[in-house]
């Protein structure tokens, strides 16, 4: 079964920049400036890219814990953000995010099992008798022991904590998931479990997946596509195996030569770029790219790409693609 | 062989608090050779910080403490010197760069004073003189306009260009060791490789020694001379790069090797190590991996191997070991 899910089109999502003493509108952060794809149930994409190029905004305006600034997102053909605040509370247990920081997502106050069970009475999806027993069943799932209920989130390592924000989020059955950085604050070790945690749980109940990453690594690992984003705009996209073997876009190539190899006998090639990435609220003209792409030309000072496809199912925005 | 710039010797870092005594560096030694970079990996809390900061003398105490062992630097113990001297090497013979660089550059300070600072207290530089210099070490760590930069403020700068500002200091003067504490973690990946090369480049211009703390094992495939492995503030594993990578010896090494997913090695499962690292306080008599190890034996349990010699600049402790060094 390859039907859609998932279907981003056109999307935006600006934030205001204000200032003086009336807190007039300056200008706007592009933070995801029109972004587009589809995601089939099952799937996992990963969305790479540097800090700030607007990967949780995106993951965050998909599911709508973001108004959009314009666009779509289309869950399973209903547009979430026309939908009447009614629907879309019935329709939340089946998109949930985990967040990056697994530390400050929890209550210092609240029993681990009580977070857990929080949401699933919220929403009704349960009685309170049953929720002791429905939790313990996701501890379990999660590798976590029934002890744990009754233990609070400072008596955690980070990688349990990692599992208690997973568990909150599989607790309400969900579909679909952005997971943003979930592995990214744990040592190797750690990372490992979850990262094989969370192939378990897809495979088990066919769940889609968002990971959101700056680790390419871990990303060829566990997704089975993967969009580059850079300055708000998704510059290149395909399957994972196309995406690592055929890169395309001048900053996909460079983000893969950068991630260091754990060989000390391999010494590659690196394109280096140069300088930093310039701020979203006052992106470069034509291609974003421009001021640091090593091979541009004088169009893309001033003509903005267009992202489409030049292979299947592979997007890029590049001119000289 | 070049020769030797640091040796730890047995060093012990403990932290008294309200839960217990941290036995954060628990009997670590290995050395630095001159113009050698050394990487220390291993997970969170293993006390890599703190053996830098024992080596830098920077323990504060309370809660902590250096209750033993030497550190030799050039076959001086800085354990032994007074403060006074120990000042003029801080800065002057050894520098530091720490994680995040925001945290310890001084925000109401220009980045040229912050350079030139140093300069003038170790050199005897005159202000104009100092100021010149500092143009020069911005524009080697690659900032270009140094002399507008010099005169910015840390937080008109980005995180990469504050990093290599961390490092013109650290360089203003000339250290024969340069310690760099995750250097890179905050930074995007584009960022770290520009950074990475730029030690690298200066290392072998300066012929200085690098102790490079990281736990990525991707940078220290591409930075490391010797690399030494940590686990619960004791040194498991020592051994030059390639042969760590090649023929890791410790469970817990070669467990990490397998856990790291590698671009284009994909695998259907990744390796895992069970558990979590033991609670620092009140670690017993074991080998502290004993609780995941898939090789535990009762002797594991019961007492803790020595870091041994095994093969020609390698060590290792692990009961697995015991008694091949010797052959
Ligand atoms: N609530 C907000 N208000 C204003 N600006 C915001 C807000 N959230 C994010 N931004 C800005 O939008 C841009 C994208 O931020 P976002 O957090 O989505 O990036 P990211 O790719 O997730 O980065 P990271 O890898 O650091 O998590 C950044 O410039 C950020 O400063
Ligand atoms: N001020 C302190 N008081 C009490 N314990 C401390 C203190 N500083 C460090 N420790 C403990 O000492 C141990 C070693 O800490 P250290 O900072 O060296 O770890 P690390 O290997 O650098 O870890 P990371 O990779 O997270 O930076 C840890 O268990 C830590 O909790
Ligand atoms: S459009 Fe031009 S500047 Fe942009 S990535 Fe392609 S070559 Fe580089
Ligand atoms: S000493 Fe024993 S428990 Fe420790 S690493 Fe070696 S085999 Fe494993
Ligand atoms: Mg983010
Ligand atoms: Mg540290």
């Amino acid at each position: 079964m390859s039907d859609v899910i998932l279907e981003v089109k056109d999307l935006k999502k600006y934030f205001p920049i204000r200032s003086g003493v009336f807190q007039r509108t300056i200008g706007h952060v592009k933070a995801v400036d029109q972004i587009s794809f589809t995601m089939k149930r099952g799937e996992t994409l990963g969305l790479v890219g540097e800090s700030g190029c607007g990967k949780s905004t995106a993951g965050r305006t998909i599911i709508r814990l973001y108004d959009k600034t314009e666009g779509h997102v289309l869950y399973n053909g209903r547009d979430i953000h026309q939908l009447p605040p009614k629907e879309l509370r019935k329709l939340r247990p089946k998109m949930q995010y985990v967040f990056q920081d697994p530390f400050s997502s929890l209550n210092p106050r609240v029993k681990v099992g009580e977070a857990i069970g929080e949401a699933v009475v919220d929403h009704g999806l349960c009685s309170k008798a049953e929720i002791r027993e429905k939790v313990l069943e996701v501890l379990n799932i999660c590798g976590l022991a029934p002890y744990h209920y009754d233990r609070y989130p400072h008596e955690f390592s980070g990688g349990q904590r990692q599992r208690i924000g997973i568990a909150r989020a599989l607790i309400l059955q969900p579909d679909f998931i952005v997971l943003d950085e979930p592995v990214s604050a744990l040592d190797v070790s750690i990372q490992a479990q979850i990262i094989n945690l969370l192939s378990d749980l897809q495979q088990q109940q066919n769940l889609t997946y968002l990971f959101i990453s700056h680790d390419l690594s871990v990303v060829e690992h566990i997704c089975s596509s993967v969009a580059v984003m850079y300055l708000g705009s998704i510059v290149e996209m395909a399957s994972r195996d196309e995406l690592f073997k055929n890169p395309l876009h001048p900053y996909t190539k460079a983000l893969l030569s950068a991630v260091p190899i754990p060989d000390p006998t391999i010494t590659r090639e690196r394109i280096f770029l140069k300088g930093d990435i310039p701020s979203p609220a006052n992106p470069p003209q034509g291609c974003k790219f421009h001021t640091r792409c090593p091979v541009a030309a004088d169009r893309c000072r001033t003509e903005v790409p267009v992202y489409r496809e030049v292979g299947p199912e592979h997007h890029v925005a590049c001119h000289l693609v | 062989m070049s020769s030797t710039l640091v040796e730890f010797r047995n060093l012990k870092t403990y932290f008294y608090t309200e839960a217990g005594v941290v036995q954060a560096v628990n009997d670590v030694s290995f050395s630095i050779r001159a113009g050698e970079t050394v990487c220390i990996v291993g997970e969170s809390g293993c006390g890599k910080s703190i053996t830098a900061m024992s080596l830098m003398r920077l323990i504060a105490s309370p809660p902590g403490k250096i209750v033993g062992g030497e550190i030799l630097f050039e076959g001086r113990d800085l354990l032994k010197i007074k403060e006074s001297e120990m000042r003029m090497i801080r800065g002057n013979e050894i520098a530091m760069i720490f994680q995040e660089p925001m945290t310890s550059l001084n925000p109401v300070l220009t980045v040229g004073d912050q350079i030139m600072e140093p300069l003038i207290e170790h050199t005897l530089l005159s202000k104009s003189e100092a100021r010149k210099k500092a143009i020069q070490l911005i524009e080697q760590v690659g900032i270009p306009r140094a002399d507008q930069i010099i005169d910015s403020y840390p937080h008109e700068l980005s995180g990469g260009m504050r990093q290599r500002i961390m490092i013109a200091i650290s360089l203003s003067c000339d250290p024969k060791l340069l310690i760099a504490d995750e250097p890179t973690t905050a930074l995007d990946v584009t960022i770290q490789a520009q950074i990475l090369d730029l030690l690298r480049q200066l290392k072998k211009d300066r012929n200085m020694s690098l102790m490079l703390i990281t736990h990525d094992l991707g940078v220290v495939a591409e930075m490391a001379d010797y690399v030494v492995v940590m686990y619960a503030g004791k040194v498991i594993e020592e051994g030059p790069v390639k042969e760590i990578f090649k023929n890791p010896r410790h469970p817990y090494t070669k467990g990490l090797l397998l856990a790291k997913p590698v671009i284009g090695q994909r695998k259907e499962r990744l390796f895992t190590i069970p558990g979590q690292v033991p609670n620092p306080i009140g670690l017993g008599e074991n080998c502290h991996y004993s609780d995941r190890c898939e090789h535990a034996m009762d002797i594991c349990r019961a007492s803790q191997p020595a870091l041994q010699k095994d093969g020609a600049d390698s060590k290792v402790a692990c009961w697995l070991y015991e008694g091949e060094g010797a052959k």
